[in-house]
C-alpha cells in the first residue's frame, strides 16, 4: 500500500529515532528503504517479545522508537507489550501488518481477521485501521495524538499477503 | 561463589553505569543499596531484561549499561543474545548469574542445567554467547576471578558476556517492587536524561 520511501519520510518527520522491526513480507519491503535512512536507526530483533521491551529501553534513554511487527507477533508479544505499555506505562507507538486483511489468498480462512482486532482491544491499545492508501494522513494524526496523551497506540496496516 | 557477594563486588566497582537487575539479582540488588541509575525490572516480562538494557545501550551509547540477569531469564529470551550482538553496542554487558534453578518458584532446575537434564551435562552460556557473535566472552566461577575479571567487563568495548556460577539460595522468593512502576519509570528517565 505505501512505499519505503513514504514511510520513512514519514517516519523521519515524526521525530522517530530507531524503528525496532520484525518483518513479514509487506513490512519488509520497506527494509532496504529503513536501513539506509541515516536520520533513523534499524534494530533487528529475533522474536516480537523482544521488540516491545527494545522499545521500552530505548524509550527510558530519550529515544523515540517505534514498534514494526505482523500481528502474529503482536499475538507471541503479549506479556513484553503488557509490562512495557501497562506495567511501567510507556508510551510506545506500533506499527502492526494486519495479515491477510485485504486477501485470503495466501491463507485461506486466516484465523487473524478474527484475532487481531479483539486481541489489540484487549490489551487496550488505541489503534487505527489503514485499509486504504488515502488513509496515509492518518498514521502521522494518530502517532502525534498518542504522543500528546502520552499513551501507547498503534496503526494496524492491512495486508494483502502472509 | 554466593549471589550477594558477587554483587557486593559489582556494588563496590560501580560508577555512574546504569545496571538493570531483574528477579534474583533484583532482590539482592536492592538489599546492598540503591542508586538513581538503577533500574530495577520488577515486575518484568520475564526474560526481557537483556532486550530492555539493549534499547537503553543504544538510546545512551554515552553511559555503560550492565544488565545483570539469571539463567532462567536468560532461556526465555536467547534470541535476545544475537539480536544485541547484530546491533553491537560498545556500551552493553550482559551478566548471567548461573544458579540453574528457577530460584523465586521453589527452586526447580531449569532446562540448562545438569539435573534439568538427566545430567547429560549443563548448557555452556559462554559458548552459547560466542556463537551467537559475541566477541567478549568471560567466565568466572569463584569469587576471585569474579573480581579480578570485573574491571575489564565495566570498561571494555562491549557487548560483553560474563556467564557468573552462583549457588541457589535456599528457600529464597520472588524480588518485592520497590514502589509503583510507572513512578520509577519516569524517576529513572528524569534521572538519566538530566546525567
Amino acid at each position: 500500500m505505501f512505499s519505503g520511501t513514504e514511510i520513512v519520510d514519514l517516519l523521519v518527520e515524526l521525530g522517530v529515532t530507531h524503528v525496532v522491526m520484525l518483518p513479514d513480507s509487506t513490512l519488509g519491503l520497506w527494509e532496504s528503504a529503513l536501513q539506509e535512512c541515516n536520520a533513523m536507526e534499524l534494530v533487528r530483533v529475533c522474536r516480537e517479545g523482544e521488540a516491545w521491551a527494545v522499545a521500552g529501553g530505548l524509550y527510558l534513554g530519550g529515544a523515540c522508537p517505534i514498534v514494526m511487527i505482523q500481528c502474529t507477533g503482536m499475538f507471541e508479544s503479549g506479556d513484553a507489550l503488557r509490562n512495557i505499555i501497562h506495567d511501567y506505562r510507556l508510551p510506545i507507538f506500533a506499527v502492526i501488518g494486519f495479515r491477510s486483511y485485504l486477501n485470503q489468498d495466501t491463507i485461506p480462512g486466516d484465523t487473524c481477521l478474527t484475532f487481531t482486532e479483539p486481541v489489540l482491544q484487549s490489551w487496550r491499545i488505541d489503534y487505527r485501521l489503514i485499509e486504504r492508501p488515502d488513509q496515509f494522513p492518518d498514521i502521522a494524526e494518530h502517532f502525534h495524538n498518542c504522543q500528546q496523551k502520552q499513551i501507547a497506540g498503534a496503526v494496524l496496516l492491512a495486508e494483502g499477503k502472509a | 561463589m554466593s549471589l550477594v557477594e558477587s554483587l557486593q563486588v559489582l556494588h563496590e566497582r560501580r560508577r555512574d553505569e546504569i545496571i538493570v537487575t531483574v528477579m534474583g539479582t533484583a532482590r539482592e540488588w536492592m538489599g546492598i543499596g540503591s542508586h538513581p541509575l538503577d533500574f530495577v525490572y520488577v515486575p518484568s516480562s520475564m526474560g526481557q531484561a537483556t532486550s530492555l538494557g539493549l534499547g537503553l545501550a543504544l538510546a545512551r551509547p554515552d553511559k555503560r549499561v550492565i544488565v545483570c540477569n539469571g539463567d532462567g531469564s536468560m532461556l526465555m529470551n536467547l534470541g535476545s543474545l544475537v539480536s544485541i550482538s547484530a546491533a553491537a553496542p560498545q556500551n552493553l554487558t550482559i551478566l548471567l548469574f548461573d544458579n540453574g534453578v528457577y530460584e523465586v518458584t521453589g527452586a526447580q532446575s531449569t532446562p540448562g542445567s545438569k539435573l534439568g537434564r538427566n545430567n547429560s551435562g549443563a548448557v555452556d552460556y559462554a559458548d552459547l554467547a560466542r556463537a551467537c557473535g559475541f566477541g567478549h566472552v568471560h567466565q568466572f566461577a569463584t569469587l576471585e576471578s569474579w573480581r579480578i575479571g570485573l574491571p575489564e567487563m565495566l570498561t571494555a568495548n562491549g557487548p560483553i558476556f560474563g556467564h557468573v556460577k552462583v549457588a541457589p539460595i535456599p528457600g529464597a522468593v520472588g524480588p518485592k517492587s520497590p514502589g509503583p512502576a510507572a513512578d520509577r519509570a519516569k524517576a529513572f528517565m528524569s534521572q538519566l536524561n538530566s546525567d
